[in-house]
């Protein structure tokens, strides 16, 4: 505590250069923060994806459909525990530009396949009585301002109408990166209303299995079954499909992380540099420090402790406003349904700032505990 | 009493003996210092002089503790320090030796209560003892009343009156100046030799110190000159000038 003043003195020692070395590395930061956001964004849907369940889709392309009839089928094959189905819907509320994705679903077993979405019970069975319900996810119904009760016109777009929704519930999901975009509705209600040719078919089956081990054998037993057939399937886990889904985003993603990178890259080495060069510009106190009677491990750690200090001012404050900025959600209104700064990310970042005060402060922390007293004063 | 001639006895508070340092420059070695023997004894004041490069700062490096000697020994209170670790020379140098630098070399973001306080900042002491310590040393030097102001603010005699009471503060055994006027003007320059000899007469600091200046270097005890790595005393200078003591 006692070297406190001297610590505080020397930081502030040139003023424009520190709050601008601070900001460096605050814009570093946050950028790093950022480019986090990103990779959640692309890629959250696979880091939460569950080990043990499938998705079985057509074998041409998920616009394809899938039998209905098939639900039974898959159950008897050995390892399933339990099926649900879901049909995508691709209608608008109020706005082209109100984009959210609508799934038609399955509601004797899609909490039993994806249990992570918690519903208050008295709103779940509301919506199983009501053929006209609906529930949607929390971010949606913040989003648009609905809440339990609420009449949703969703106009159809390749089905075309306008569907009328009584809001019966509003689900959260039970982990940070949970999907709280989504709009469900009955299956039945579509049934009825969709024309004859799209009736008897499911867009996917999300299937769960008694245990992740299986999963390949299951996923082969399937496509052996259906194989041949004027509906064939491709199953893989929920994991794959969506690591596949990310696939089609994966050269903006990849574009996005690595100017980002090379940028971030750059500011740390700039920051690194103006670092080093202030403690060169100190070698004389430093002499004069040694001289009175401060150590070489004193002075090797002072040096060390004022960058990791600097460092993690800035880092710490960048990685705030990267937080500050995903606060307001997703602001593409629904196509990045994770737009999060996972807690992991920012303890990476404050790692990263870490190594970076550290990498950038051990050189000149190293010289200036190998400073020779006599040398350095005949520089002065 | 000052003695170059190795002669000295076991009161001398500062005993070099066959004192040497070599530098290598090029390839060429060059003899800055050549068994030299000095012998200072507590409460006294030397002076040394010598042409530039005469080796004179070499000198009090090496009984500072701020450089080793290439052959030789050093002994002060006591201790030998010529085979101190780096680390064991750095608490010693903290205990034993208060530096007085020509161009000043304070810390330029600390006041001067701050700079003064450094070398405390080592020491076991309490926050109110330091404080304590530090108000005394600057009174010392006539300083009481510019406590908080930064170097900057302070004019070169002010400055080195800081220096002053930073080499003082924690009463070590000796005080080594390198050309402490060196720096200031006739009359400032005056100020501190009368604030050294003060050091020296009232509170009985031995100082050793170097210097250009002939009219500096009388107010002290004795003036010692290095001439080609060699000290000999100033009355006998003529006679080695002449040849007399080859």
């Amino acid at each position: 505590m006692k070297f406190l003043g001297l610590i505080r003195a020397n930081l502030f020692r040139k003023k424009i250069r520190f709050i601008l070395t601070i900001g460096s590395f605050a814009v570093a930061l946050f950028l790093f923060g950022v480019l986090a956001v990103v990779r959640v964004a692309f890629s959250g849907g696979i880091d939460i994806a569950g080990a043990d369940r499938l998705v079985v889709i057509n074998r041409t392309s998920i616009i394809q459909p899938l039998p209905l009839a098939y639900a039974d089928k898959i159950r008897r094959i050995p390892g399933v525990k339990e099926i649900t189905y879901a049909n995508w819907f691709g209608g608008v509320y109020q706005d082209e530009r109100n984009f959210f994705p609508q799934f038609a679903m399955d509601v004797d077993n899609w909490r039993k396949v994806y249990p992570e979405f918690d519903i208050p019970e008295e709103q779940w069975q509301n919506y199983v009585k009501d053929r006209q319900g609906a529930i949607a996810g929390a971010a949606t119904a913040k989003r648009f301002g609905w809440k339990v009760g609420d009449r949703i016109p969703i106009k159809g777009t390749f089905l075309g109408g306008v569907w009328e929704f009584n809001l019966d519930g509003i689900y959260h999901g039970t982990r940070q990166a949970d999907d709280e975009t989504q709009f469900w509705f009955q299956w039945k209600r579509y049934e009825e209303q969709v024309p004859a040719q799209y009736k008897g078919h499911v867009g996917w089956y999300t299937l769960k299995v008694e245990h992740p081990d299986d999963a390949l054998r299951i996923s082969k037993a399937i496509d052996t079954e259906f194989a041949n057939s004027p509906f064939e399937t491709h199953t893989d886990t929920e994991k794959q499909f969506a690591a596949g889904w990310v696939k089609q985003f994966g050269n903006i993603q990849f574009l996005i992380m690595a100017i980002g990178g090379v940028v971030f890259f750059t500011l740390l080495l700039v920051t690194g540099n103006t670092m080093a060069i202030a403690v060169r510009e100190r070698t004389g106190e430093l002499a004069v420090l040694k001289a009175v009677g401060y150590s070489d491990r004193f002075v090797l750690v002072f040096v060390l402790f004022e960058s990791l200090l600097v460092a993690l001012i800035g880092g710490a404050l960048g990685l705030a406003l990267a937080k500050l900025f995903t606060l307001g959600g997703d602001p593409t209104r629904g196509l990045l349904p994770f737009f999060f700064l996972p807690g992991k990310a920012i303890l990476a970042g404050l790692g990263v700032t870490l190594a970076v005060g550290a990498a950038s402060g051990i050189i000149p922390a190293v010289g200036a505990m190998r400073l020779r007293v006599v040398d350095a004063l005949r520089r002065v | 009493m000052v003695r170059v001639d190795g002669s000295g006895g076991s009161n001398s508070l500062i005993q070099a003996r066959g004192l040497g340092k070599t530098y290598s420059r090029g390839g060429e070695q060059i003899n800055v210092l050549q068994a030299l023997n000095l012998d200072v004894e507590a409460g006294e004041f030397v002076a040394f002089m010598g042409p530039s490069g005469s080796g004179k700062t070499t000198l009090l490096n090496l009984l500072g503790g701020l450089d080793v000697p290439s052959a030789g020994s050093i002994t002060v209170a006591g201790d030998e320090i010529t085979h101190m670790s780096r680390s064991r020379l750095t608490q010693w140098r903290a205990r034993h030796v208060g530096f007085i630098f020509q161009m000043y070399n304070l810390i330029p973001v600390l006041t001067a209560f701050q700079n003064v306080e450094l070398p405390l900042l080592l020491t076991s002491l309490s926050k109110a003892q330091r404080r304590k310590h530090v108000e005394t040393a600057l009174g010392v030097v006539g300083l009481s009343d510019r406590i908080h102001h930064f170097p900057r603010q302070l004019s070169g005699g002010q400055e080195q009156r800081v220096t002053i009471a930073r080499a003082i503060v924690s009463d070590p055994t000796f005080l080594l100046c390198d050309e402490p006027t060196g720096d200031l003007d006739r009359k400032s320059a005056d100020e501190i030799m009368e604030l050294i000899l003060r050091l020296v007469k009232e509170y009985k600091k031995t100082v050793l110190m170097v210097t250009h200046d002939p009219v500096v270097a009388a107010r002290a005890d004795m003036t010692l000159h290095l001439e080609k790595g060699v000290l000999v005393e100033a009355d006998r200078l003529q006679t080695v000038s002449s040849g007399g003591m080859r």
